[in-house]
């Protein structure tokens, strides 16, 4: 795509209050987060909470920072396991969606089992998968199981969204199969597509976390699902907490990443990237 | 859908029509019958309007020359230059909206038909820059569809449809959707670009008062299944605004206005 700076006149012109009411928005929530911590912090300490029942924020922090080493080791593992069940998932399924598109034939046989794959709680399907599979296989095909079914039929939904016009104006031209697709209905499906994305992301933490808890009892594992596992054998709660806090901070990261690689891709033309003003 | 819009048959222009529909018929899937037989002739360089109300078939028709749909009984001929091979390359389409493929900038999407065509780059920009010329959009090359009026978009469908330099101009309703004056001032750069360029245009619309000031003759179509009403003939050399104000002008507004009327009673509003 090549670019080009179009005048954003009306971002200048931007009534003072839309910006006051975006600081407000980026400001309330950070307000009601410190509000919250502060008030754990008081209750644990006002009611001599001993930290194994409930530990206070301060105690979580430090645990965070006393056990970073653990803990980023963890962490590294879960990220790896959830990036390659997120990789598979993406490319898994816009490679289905396209066959399907291409092949209704295929579509029709397959697709079923598709749906079945999704239906089935992936936390119930973890423990087979652990029998047959290597422990770190069967980890990433958990990821990739909840990861690629919104891929897929997100592709396939953009896929038939094509506009009718614009189909007919590529039959009239004469357009190939291959120049269909690429030009047509690849296009078309992109924002489906990164829709699709943005929620596998997210899955495949969660399909990740989901095998390395019922992998914790086999042992090996050391991503950070298994640590809060681990940690509550122990009972050593300031670390599970801390453990959760980084799953958290880590699905807001690969949150924001999508969302933001959406918005670069898309921000030239597609309605959901554009600014009210247009 | 991969093939080239093949139905029409073609032959070499000696006889001067630049299409000629015998006995068309076309019932769809659901049974209902949205055309014909309709027979039409149209003469190379000719400047056609059909006419009539919502669901009277002269859209479906537009469809059946392209060769985007096929006719389920009779024959569609549509002449073809010796050295064109394809369909697509002799016949620009205008759709009633402007089609446009919102991801790419103007450029691109008036370069479409040549880059399915596989043109040289080269060659393809030379015909690209014509054709922004010619509607006028030399200066919003680079603009994206959502950032361009109607008339803009509109404008950008109709240099799409020039770019390969087809014989025949088919439009359906482009400018039902603008308002008056974008649709006056595009129907004046429309003459003008039929006058220089000299293309058969069949032009569909619902509207007596664009049919009469553009076309030299007005194809009234009855509606359900869509048949030939009547045709009256605009003989008028000279058009432009002095035309659009005069007494002719609206006698013939009059007389196709009464051409189509007849055709209504009866028939259930649409």
């Amino acid at each position: 795509m090549t670019s080009l700076e179009t005048p954003r006149l009306s971002a200048e012109q931007a009534a003072p209050q839309s910006r006051a009411l975006r600081l407000v928005r980026i400001l309330l929530p950070i307000v009601v987060l410190a509000a919250g911590i502060a008030l754990w912090e008081l209750v644990v300490r006002l009611n001599h909470i001993p930290p194994y029942v409930l530990p206070a924020p301060v105690a979580v922090f430090r645990t965070l920072i006393t056990d970073w080493p653990v803990l980023s080791r963890s962490l590294l593992t879960t990220l790896v396991t959830t990036l390659e069940g997120f990789v598979a998932a993406a490319i898994g399924g816009i490679a289905l969606a396209l066959l399907f598109n291409q092949s209704k034939w295929l579509e029709y046989s397959l697709f079923p089992y598709a749906v079945i794959l999704q239906v089935t709680p992936v936390i119930a399907i973890a423990p087979l998968l652990l029998i047959y599979l290597p422990q770190q296989t069967a980890v990433v095909v958990c990821a990739w199981i909840v990861g690629f079914f919104p891929v897929l039929s997100n592709t396939t939904l953009g896929l038939n969204s094509v506009d009718r016009n614009l189909a007919g104006l590529f039959q009239l031209y004469g357009a190939s199969r291959m120049q269909t697709l690429r030009y047509l209905k690849l296009p078309s499906a992109l924002p489906f597509m990164l829709g699709g994305l943005r929620i596998a992301g997210g899955l495949s933490l969660i399909g990740a976390v989901v095998a390395e808890i019922a992998a914790g009892s086999a042992g090996a594992g050391s991503g950070l699902a298994y640590r809060i596992a681990e940690s509550g054998y122990r009972l050593n709660i300031p670390r599970m907490f801390a453990a959760l806090l980084l799953l958290s901070a880590a699905g807001i990261v690969i949150y924001g990443l999508l969302a933001l690689t959406s918005h670069l891709v898309l921000r030239r033309w597609h309605e959901s990237a554009l600014g009210k003003e247009n | 859908m991969a093939e080239p819009a093949a139905s029409p048959e073609s032959y070499s222009g000696t006889s001067g029509l630049a299409v000629s529909l015998r006995g068309v018929t076309k019932v769809y899937d659901s049974g209902v019958m949205a055309l014909g037989p309709l027979d039409l002739d149209v003469r190379q360089g000719e400047f056609v309007s059909l006419l009539g109300p919502s669901g009277c078939g002269k859209s479906t028709a537009l469809r059946l020359i392209a060769g985007l749909n096929t006719p389920t009984s009779g024959s569609v001929r549509v002449s073809h230059r010796a050295d064109q091979t394809r369909a697509g390359y002799s016949i620009g389409f205008v759709f009633q909206e402007p089609t446009l493929m919102p991801w790419a900038n103007v450029r691109e999407n008036v370069r479409l038909p040549l880059k399915l065509a596989r043109a040289p780059v080269a060659d393809a920009n030379a015909h690209v820059n014509e054709a922004l010329m010619q509607a006028g959009l030399s200066e919003f090359a680079q603009a994206y569809p959502r950032e361009l009026s109607g008339g803009m978009k509109m404008r950008v469908s109709l240099a799409r449809a020039l770019v390969t330099d087809p014989d025949i101009l088919l439009m359906d309703e482009p400018f039902a959707a603008l308002d008056e004056i974008t649709r006056f001032r595009l129907n004046n750069d429309l003459l003008s670009l039929w006058r220089n360029l000299r293309k058969t245009v069949i032009f569909v619309t619902h509207s007596v008062f664009e049919s009469v000031y553009l076309s030299q003759r007005v194809v009234v179509m009855t509606p359900r299944p869509g048949r030939l009403g009547a045709e009256i003939r605009i003989d008028v050399p000279e058009r432009g605004e002095d035309f659009r104000t005069s007494a002719e002008y609206a006698a013939y507004c009059r007389e196709v206005s009464h051409a189509l009327t007849p055709l209504q009673s009866g028939q259930p509003g649409s």
